[in-house]
């Protein structure tokens, strides 16, 4: 293992000590607790939508998340590893076929919909979880966007 | 210039360190923001020779890194490198110093020479970019993409006027070599030092690409600062007594087998340094968390 390699592993290890990132993939809804700091004061702000793209790149990797706030689409893409995530949580697993969901962008209402995907070895969990609506648009909490 | 002049002949001129780029990566802070560092690594840096103002008319000091293999090397080489009885270096830099901040020939520098946040210069050969054209050379807009121009997009228009100067001013900016050329990067903060792996973090980027040799100094613009080891930061000097040792043992064969044999020892003197090294590191990670 080279130098850089080394560094960025240890790096990794240290900011996942305390918080364990989950294995999610494009098409998943998911919902990230960002740390929001206000003068002295220092809040979490959630940002849910879905995941677009994943970026693997060891330390430097990252997502995107879109969601549809207010009628407008927002992007946001995050480091994986930044400090500043507080945690990032998956709410709903999308069944896609594709690494890169940009042409969601192009696309809006019932035509953005994202089939959930069955894991015949986790049934039980998610099926409770599942309401079988399937678009992100619709999780997307309002009351989020209002903190903006 | 003023500035310059009187880190020239003043007091507080240190020496600096040749190191080796291995590559970029990031950190993020405690605040989340993150940033982006070249890692230097910091191999054997040995003081070589000394110069002085006495013998030389100048105050300088000629350091070596890493370690080069005895039959790739000249006759004089080695005897450049039996003389002060330092094994062979593969990069040999000189470092103008004051006349207080002379080092030992054979003491050898550490990573903590230098301080985290103290702003350095850094020089290093810039990446090669062969012939390159008047647009990525010296940033010329080229000619339009439509309106009548003709193969020429890239190109950089005129060069001059007519008959009255009737010629091309010399140093006109032109197509021609670029890169590959000594670069000095001014004022880069030092991040993060590692001893136990000898590695200088620097935020941003440096000339050259990964495995290039990089003479990191004080920066001349900013003041030291008093917390900064002076004159250096030296390895622990018990290492250097081996060091010595085997040296002096050395020293009694004779002629050519001379530098032959001191390259030999030192092999094994660098297998318990490395040994001790990779002990080092767990070391450090403990104190870290």
């Amino acid at each position: 293992m080279n130098t850089i390699e080394e560094i960025e592993k240890e790096n990794i290890e240290n900011l996942t000590k305390e918080k364990e990132i989950p294995d999610f993939n494009p098409g998943d809804t998911v919902k990230v607790q960002v740390k929001v700091v206000e003068g002295q004061r220092e809040r979490l702000q959630a940002f849910e939508g879905v995941c677009i793209a994943k970026k693997n790149r060891g330390i430097n990797s990252s997502f995107t998340i879109r969601k549809i706030s207010y009628g407008e689409g927002v992007e946001r893409v995050f480091p994986l590893y930044s400090p500043k995530n507080a945690s990032i949580e998956v709410i709903r697993k999308g069944s896609v076929r594709r690494s890169k969901l940009y042409y969601l962008r192009g696309r809006t209402g019932k035509k953005a919909r994202i089939a959930e995907k069955i894991d015949n070895t986790k049934n039980k969990k998610l099926q409770s979880n599942s309401s079988n609506k399937g678009i992100s648009t619709e999780n997307t909490k309002e009351k989020d966007s209002k903190n903006d | 210039m003023l500035k310059l002049s009187f880190n020239i002949t003043g007091k507080d001129m240190r020496t600096g360190i040749i190191a080796k780029k291995m590559g970029m990566t990031r950190i993020f802070t405690e605040a989340g923001e993150h940033v982006p560092v070249t890692v230097l690594k910091v191999d054997n840096c040995k003081v070589v020779a000394k110069r002085t103002k006495d013998i030389n008319g100048y105050n300088s000091l000629q350091l070596g890194f890493g370690a080069a293999k005895v039959k790739n090397l000249s006759k004089a080489q080695r005897g450049h490198f039996a003389k002060p009885k330092v094994e062979p270096k593969i990069k040999l830099v000189e470092f103008r110093v004051s006349e207080d901040a002379l080092l030992d020939v054979g003491s050898e520098l550490s990573v903590n020479h230098f301080i985290a946040g103290q702003k350095v210069d850094v020089t290093s050969t810039s990446v090669g970019k062969g012939f390159a054209g008047a647009m990525k050379r010296h940033n010329f807009s080229g000619l339009r993409a439509s309106h009548g121009v003709s193969v020429s997009h890239r190109s950089h228009g005129s060069t001059g006027q007519c008959q009255d100067p009737g010629k091309v001013f010399k140093g006109k900016k032109m197509a021609g070599h670029l890169g590959s050329e000594r670069v000095t990067i001014q004022n880069l903060e030092v991040v993060k030092l590692d001893e136990s792996r000898d590695l200088i973090l620097i935020k941003g980027a440096i000339p050259g690409s990964a495995g290039s040799y990089v003479m990191v100094k004080d920066s001349v613009k900013f003041k030291l600062s008093s917390d900064v080891p002076y004159p250096a930061s030296l390895k622990a000097a018990s290492e250097n007594k081996i060091d010595n040792q085997n040296e002096n043992l050395e020293v009694k064969a004779e002629g050519d087998k001379v530098p032959n044999d001191s390259h030999k020892s030192k092999k094994t003197n660098d297998k318990k340094d490395s040994s001790e090294a990779s002990s080092k590191p767990t070391k450090g990670d403990s104190d870290a968390s």
